[in-house]
């Protein structure tokens, strides 16, 4: 049992395969023309192929970011396709689904048709970059809630979308965030207006498909004045030789009063054991809660990915306005995660909660890093981080960076941060009452990650407890 | 109780263990029959604790030579959680502390595992609240351990407390506690033997590895076994504890 903590996470990937849809792909490479493209595929207005135009020649400027805690080979942008879509087909019901689709959807366990029904769960799903079916839009529609592909929304919805999008993630934030603006393909939008509540989670699946296309969603949810949504995102990408390339920009915006939770389950492919083929994860989140009394709550759990590179944020601006990020980031073979939140403090009496769970197990390193800024008029904001760390096996890291920003000498931020690791000690504790090193593990791990699962709704949070199991099994033995 | 033609459960010959590549057990013989009460006393360092961690296989101890035969099947070819689901149950000297699994959960596991190793039933979280409940009284354990994480800020008491408990729910074939009774007040040593007195029946067997005679005037041994230098110098009934006590084990040592 020496070699009990050198084993547990080898176990193949579970979602690796292709279903073999022909694709209508544009050739590889980034240039005026392609966004041109991309644009005119998608029937958008002239001004949002000028939103998308100068954004990439903004990127154009940019260099790629070099500090984040990862390495890896540099990207060429210009052997990426960026554009893949599913033949356009005219769907009235979810039995003009490709079935192909539909099986692949079984084999990853999405609840879709009755499923979601009955989950009471829908599911604009997102396949290779074009929105294939969406379902329940009658029924939120009853309510006044927009939910639909982000094209759509730009064909059917362009005041709003032109209203909001780009004002919480400017074309220029980032290098990654400006490249998504050039080529995002497709994504969700929702709205919920003045005093709805959601009836239901709002939930999408992405998948990744076509070996070597970039994915680029742009997702964008508005909660008007009073209301409140609950959004589900979930990933798993099949088994791919070569990298892949990830880049999404979600923007939330919460008016007065508004609430919105935000909850991902990631588990893309990661690479095999020595870290070849998996994919490259730069996402941009950012929350705005812009009205006072306004809430904007994260919940992640990142599993999946060779490169994690994502800080779902939250923008205080309104007063009495309460930002919320909670994190499990597991890491295995040779996975690097640089993962963690930024809340920004500016209105008055704002307060921000940060949990932050990482666990590295194999060869990988899991980098948490927070940034947390008072600024000068934010009287009485409050923070409270939480960062922990578990080590499982001798050859993994774990490091946290925070960076603490104060301008305001009546805010209370406080940080506390452990690192523990998975002794031998417990293990065999463990053992001694008959139980096995995988069961000891995975019940070491829920206990690890239960204040963050406890934010997940309940069927997410179910996923999420296999998932980690499963992805540990093999870690020990 | 000793009793003539009783089963063998444990036959331990010419055991030797190493621990850091240093043999701290030296040849160890010993014969632990359904019914029986045995307690193994010695100095310090004198081998006891290894010989009981060896016998759970705790990864650290290992078994270099001699053989231990466990309800007629040979021990060391059996993992950790294969030895535990046999019956066989070590009380820790120092309890582990778990942080984060509540204890409630930990015990149902455990108990699960061993039930479904046995082929009985499992029980779901609230049958199996109503029946720890019920053990703890009769234990006079505080419920409030269900609440907490396994072991985690536990008093040195609590945690044997919580050991005993462990025992009580999983019913051992075999049990060894391991120095279970130091470092207790009179209230927490009359659960240990509570505990013990409350699990024996002529099918199972209990080892007790103990510092003191102090437990001893609560559960009665059959044999008493002195340990000195990684061996058994002498073998007795109960009333050599009582000449350890007032002696010290000194001349054991002379005469060996």
């Amino acid at each position: 049992m020496s070699t009990v903590l050198e084993n547990l996470v080898n176990r193949p990937y579970k979602h690796g395969f292709v279903t073999p849809i022909e694709a209508e792909t544009a050739p590889k490479g980034l240039n005026e023309d392609i966004i041109r493209l991309i644009s005119s595929k998608k029937k958008e207005p002239e001004w949002m192929l000028e939103f998308r135009l100068n954004a990439y020649r903004h990127w154009l400027t940019m260099e790629e970011p070099a500090w984040p805690n990862v390495k890896y080979p540099k990207i060429d942008f210009q052997n990426i396709i960026y554009f893949s879509a599913p033949k356009p087909k005219k769907l009235k019901s979810m039995d003009e689904v490709d079935p192909e689709l539909l099986r692949t959807f079984e084999k990853l366990g999405v609840p879709m048709n009755e499923r979601a029904a009955l989950a009471g769960v829908a599911v604009d799903v997102i396949f290779d970059s074009v929105s294939v079916a969406t379902t329940y839009k009658e029924r939120l529609a009853e309510v006044g809630i927009i939910f639909c592909s982000i094209s759509e929304a730009v064909r059917e919805h362009p005041d709003l979308v032109r209203k909001y999008l780009g004002t919480v993630v400017p074309p220029g934030d980032n290098f990654y965030a400006s490249l998504n603006t050039a080529v995002f393909t497709d994504g969700s939008f929702c709205f919920i207006p003045k005093g709805v509540k959601c009836p239901m989670d709002l939930s999408t699946y992405f998948r990744i498909n076509t070996a070597e296309s970039g994915q680029f969603e742009r997702t964008l949810i508005i909660a008007e004045e009073g209301a409140s949504v609950s959004y589900l995102e979930g990933c798993t990408a099949p088994q791919f030789d070569s990298n892949q390339l990830h880049a999404a920009v979600v923007e939330l915006v919460a008016l007065d009063g508004a609430e919105i939770k935000y909850s991902t389950v990631q588990n893309w492919y990661a690479g095999d054991e020595s870290g070849r083929g998996g994919i490259y994860n730069f996402v941009t989140k950012r929350g705005l809660c812009k009205g006072a009394n306004s809430k904007i709550s994260w919940t992640q759990v990142e599993t999946g990915s060779a490169i994690t590179w994502k800080y779902p944020s939250c923008v205080l601006l309104g007063e009495n306005s309460i930002g919320e990020f909670y994190s499990v980031a597991l890491t295995n073979h040779m996975q690097q995660a640089d993962t963690g939140t930024k809340m920004t403090h500016i209105g008055r009496n704002t307060r921000s909660r940060i949990v932050s769970k990482g666990i590295s197990a194999g060869k990988s390193n899991n980098s948490y890093r927070g940034l947390v800024k008072i600024g000068p008029k934010a009287e009485n904001a409050r923070n409270y981080s939480q960062c922990d760390s578990m080590l499982i096996g001798a050859k993994s890291g774990a490091n946290t960076f925070p960076y603490i920003q104060v301008h305001n000498n009546s805010a209370k931020v406080e940080h506390e941060a452990t690192t523990s690791k998975i002794g031998e000690d417990q293990l065999f504790y463990f053992a001694s009452r008959g139980i096995g090193p995988e069961e000891a593990i995975s019940m070491i791990i829920n206990g690890f990650c239960r204040d963050v699962f406890q934010q997940l709704p309940m069927e997410f949070a179910v996923e999420a407890t296999k998932l980690l199991g499963l992805k540990l099994e093999g870690s020990v033995g | 109780m000793i009793r003539d033609g009783a089963k063998v459960l444990l036959e331990v010959r010419g055991l030797r263990v190493k621990v850091g590549g240093v043999e701290i057990c030296k040849g160890m013989d010993l014969t632990v029959r359904a019914g029986e009460i045995h307690a193994i006393m010695g100095p310090n360092g004198s081998g006891k604790s290894t010989f009981a961690k060896a016998l759970v296989g705790h990864p650290a101890y290992e078994a270099v030579a001699g053989s231990v035969v466990y309800e007629g099947k040979d021990l060391f070819a059996m993992e950790p959680e294969e030895r535990a689901r046999a019956g066989l149950f070590l009380g820790f000297q120092y309890p582990v502390e778990i942080p984060g699994v509540s204890n409630s959960a930990f015990l149902r596991l455990a108990y699960n595992t061993q039930q479904a190793a046995r082929g009985a039933d499992e029980l779901d979280p609230l049958e199996f609240d109503d029946y720890v409940r019920a053990k703890m009284k009769l234990l006079d354990i505080d419920p409030g351990f269900l609440d907490r994480s396994v072991n985690d800020g536990f008093s040195g008491g609590e945690k044997k407390r919580n050991e005993i408990l462990q025992m009580a729910l999983l019913e051992p074939r075999l049990a060894v506690l391991d120095e279970t009774d130091s470092g207790l007040d009179i209230d927490a040593l009359r659960v240990v033997a509570g505990g013990v007195n409350g699990l024996l029946t002529p099918e199972n067997a209990v080892v007790l590895v103990t510092h003191y005679q102090r437990l001893l005037n609560y559960i009665i041994p059959d044999y008493v076994h002195v340990m000195d230098g990684g061996r058994i110098l002498r073998t007795g009934g109960k009333e050599l504890a009582l000449e350890l006590e007032s002696r010290g084990y000194d001349w054991i040592k002379a005469a060996a």
